[in-house]
């Protein structure tokens, strides 16, 4: 199975780790992992602020660099979730990069449908059930609607060792990051951001962890303005953890 | 970076307990509608039909309105037209001066406000008294709603009191017990309920198989306003059509349960023609929506029911008020809404959603709320509305995520950024400063890793 991992812009510049974590976790998987250079974005930056016709050029050279790959797997679930969905809208075209993309969670889930992990993690998280993760992607089964209660995240972590899983009050609201949001709306952006820091403090956790890093960016900037004493760690990162 | 929303919403933080109080009274709405909805297996069902029973009487409008004309008219009732807000307020003037009348009881609706008739009532010597007990607190205040279903739910009971004491319907000075306000709310409107010539309300569905209007009440001023006066005047949107009674049931079902959380409001009343001895009109008013209907992009919105669930679940709205916004309907619906009544006007509120989804799966007509506010954004360069910000920030995405090369390039000087004094990171154009630390480019950045191979199994 060959695969293109997709380490999206703010990944690539801020949290290498996570990049480094999703490929050593493949690998180990007994996977056949690339890394195509050229790619550099997703595009939702843009698509987000009302300029998605600006990345159009963008769109074509991800479609063309990931094309023949059995599956493009990226650790940031608003970015696959935007090729995903967005992807065709914008070049008016089917694109067969985007129905092959899939956030790693999701990935090892339901493809890979791993069911042991060499990891451990003697920790105690709270899982960060980001928008785009949960209602574009289907990661857990979003609050508002009724159905039957999952989560790929929680099932997957389960399979470290040592590890305890706690989740907030309010189980998947919204962060206030919401890329241009954040910087459009700061009063609000912030204001969410620490009623979500102070549910996650609430459980008692040690780390945040989530399979979007620009949550945890946003958190973690609020956390850090405010000396909370809580740490940050992506999904991919925990599973990787002890490779 | 900043529109009348943002603006608003800075002010209305500032505030952090009325916030709170905010937050917390409109989620406990959404957590007993969450509980509600749990109790219906066939919920997710039930959403679905009302998607498509909307859906295909929207598509129909033509044939179901002229059903409904035809039905309500061998019922007794009197049917108008009114193709926009000045028409429908002159039809309604027209029946007063024809019946003579002095004072209307109104019961709650969000087209009167739409349409801004109690101003044009009132310009015409009319004495109007809202008997929905928040939009009565609302009128003697003069504020306008903050929220459609529960419009004054932002006063405290503190100035209620204060209020009622100001109108001399409260004797006891400082009194401000819920029990008691609401008994002189009780008193106050028996008296106008009692000499008033014409009760008006609204219709939340108008069923075309029978000629029906349905409205639902939780505190019966609708049927107090009906009951007493002779004429009854109701005012309806025309996406409120419905074809038939299965059809009632399944909506019937859905609107209390996503409105407040309760399994039916307390009054359900239907209307089938004239009081004996009275006269029944029933107005139907276009007011842009005949137009929303040929809008590939956004007609969805006609199948809005007004339950206010969106704005319950917004984690914006919640934090911000409904007066933070500059359309009369607040949340992702009026975010909508005011887009397709005046662009100029309503474009500021474009800001105010995180694209978290949380509306689309709350509404229990399916209106796809955020994917609408995503594409009203991709518009607002060509209306000339678009920040001279973001479109820079954007233009310089897009140079450098189109060039691999001068994207690595950036990654390779970025993390100088993190050396940078404080004084440049936090520029005031920089919100992302504004209760955050600046994030941490990383030493070597992950391209920059796996040129030189350090990304290693």
């Amino acid at each position: 199975m060959k695969i293109g991992l997709f380490i999206p812009c703010y990944v690539d510049a801020l949290y290498p780790q996570v990049g480094v974590a999703t490929y050593k976790l493949l690998k180990s998987l007994g996977l056949d992992v690339d890394y195509p250079e050229k790619q550099t974005c997703c595009g939702q930056p843009m698509g987000n602020a009302g300029f998605q016709n600006m990345a159009d050029e963008l769109v074509e050279n991800y479609d063309k660099l990931f094309k023949d790959f059995d599956y493009v797997v990226a650790p940031s679930a608003s970015c696959a979730a935007y090729v995903k969905l967005f992807h065709p809208n914008i070049v008016n075209h089917e694109c067969k990069a985007a129905q092959k993309t899939m956030d790693v969670v999701e990935f090892l889930h339901d493809v890979l449908q791993i069911k042991s992990l060499p990891s451990k993690f003697p920790h105690k998280v709270s899982i960060h059930n980001s928008c785009h993760g949960v209602r574009e992607l289907h990661l857990s089964s979003p609050s508002e609607l009724n159905i039957p209660r999952f989560s790929k995240i929680k099932d997957l972590l389960q399979l470290v060792e040592g590890i305890t899983i706690l989740e907030p009050e309010r189980v998947d609201e919204c962060c206030g990051f919401g890329g241009m949001f954040s910087i459009e709306e700061p009063a609000v952006s912030v204001r969410m951001g620490t009623d979500k820091l102070n549910r996650h403090l609430a459980t008692g956790a040690e780390y945040i962890t989530g399979p979007d890093s620009s949550c945890l960016m946003h958190m973690q900037a609020i956390a850090k303005h405010q000396n909370y004493p809580i740490q940050f760690i992506h999904v991919v990162e925990i599973l990787a953890a002890g490779l | 970076m900043s529109t009348k929303h943002t603006i608003a919403a800075e002010k209305f933080l500032q505030n952090s307990e009325k916030v709170t109080r905010h937050d917390q009274t409109f989620w406990s709405v959404r957590v007993k509608r969450d509980a509600q909805s749990q109790e219906l297996p066939e919920w997710e069902e039930l959403r679905e039909a009302a998607s498509q029973i909307k859906k295909h009487t929207i598509t129909h409008l033509a044939e179901y309105l002229e059903k409904f004309e035809k039905n309500a008219t061998k019922n007794g009732a009197i049917v108008h037209w009114a193709k926009d807000a000045d028409e429908y307020n002159e039809i309604v003037m027209d029946i007063l001066h024809k019946h003579q009348v002095k004072k209307v009881v109104k019961s709650k609706s969000m087209l009167t406000e739409e349409c801004h008739l109690n101003d044009h009532l009132i310009k015409h010597g009319i004495d109007v008294v809202e008997t929905d007990l928040g939009e009565r607190i609302l009128q003697m205040m003069h504020l306008a709603p903050s929220h459609i279903v529960m419009p004054a739910i932002h006063i405290t009971r503190e100035q209620v009191g204060r209020c009622f004491e100001d109108y001399k319907i409260s004797p006891e000075v400082g009194n401000y017990d819920p029990t008691y306000l609401t008994r002189c709310a009780r008193y106050h409107l028996r008296d106008n309920f009692m000499t008033a010539d014409c009760g008006m309300t609204g219709g939340n569905f108008g069923i075309a198989e029978t000629g029906d209007i349905v409205v639902c009440t939780n505190e019966g001023n609708a049927d107090m306003s009906t009951s007493i006066p002779k004429l009854h005047i109701v005012s309806m949107g025309l996406e409120k059509l419905i074809p038939d009674y299965k059809a009632m049931g399944v909506f019937h079902r859905l609107l209390a349960r996503c409105g407040t959380g309760q399994s039916t409001t307390v009054y359900t009343s239907h209307f089938r023609g004239p009081r004996p001895g009275g006269e029944m009109h029933i107005i139907l008013v276009d007011n842009g929506r005949s137009k929303i209907l040929g809008n590939e992009e956004h007609w969805q919105t006609l199948k809005c029911m007004r339950c206010g669930a969106c704005m319950n679940t917004c984690p914006v709205y919640r934090r911000t008020g409904g007066y933070s916004y500059t359309y009369f309907i607040p949340g992702p619906i009026g975010i909508n809404l005011g887009m397709l009544k005046d662009p100029d006007e309503n474009y500021h509120n474009l800001p105010a959603c995180s694209l978290c989804c949380s509306c689309d799966n709350v509404c229990p007509a399916k209106v796809d709320l955020s994917s609408q506010i995503y594409r009203w954004r991709q518009g607002l360069d060509g209306m000339g509305h678009a920040d001279p910000m973001k479109k820079f920030m954007s233009k310089g995405m897009q140079v450098l995520f189109e060039s691999p090369g001068l994207y690595t390039t950036a990654l390779k000087f970025a993390p100088i950024a993190n050396h940078l004094p404080k004084f440049i990171t936090e520029i005031k154009l920089n919100g992302w400063a504004q209760g955050r630390e600046m994030p941490v480019f990383a030493k070597q950045s992950f391209h920059e890793l796996w040129k030189k191979g350090k990304v290693k199994a």
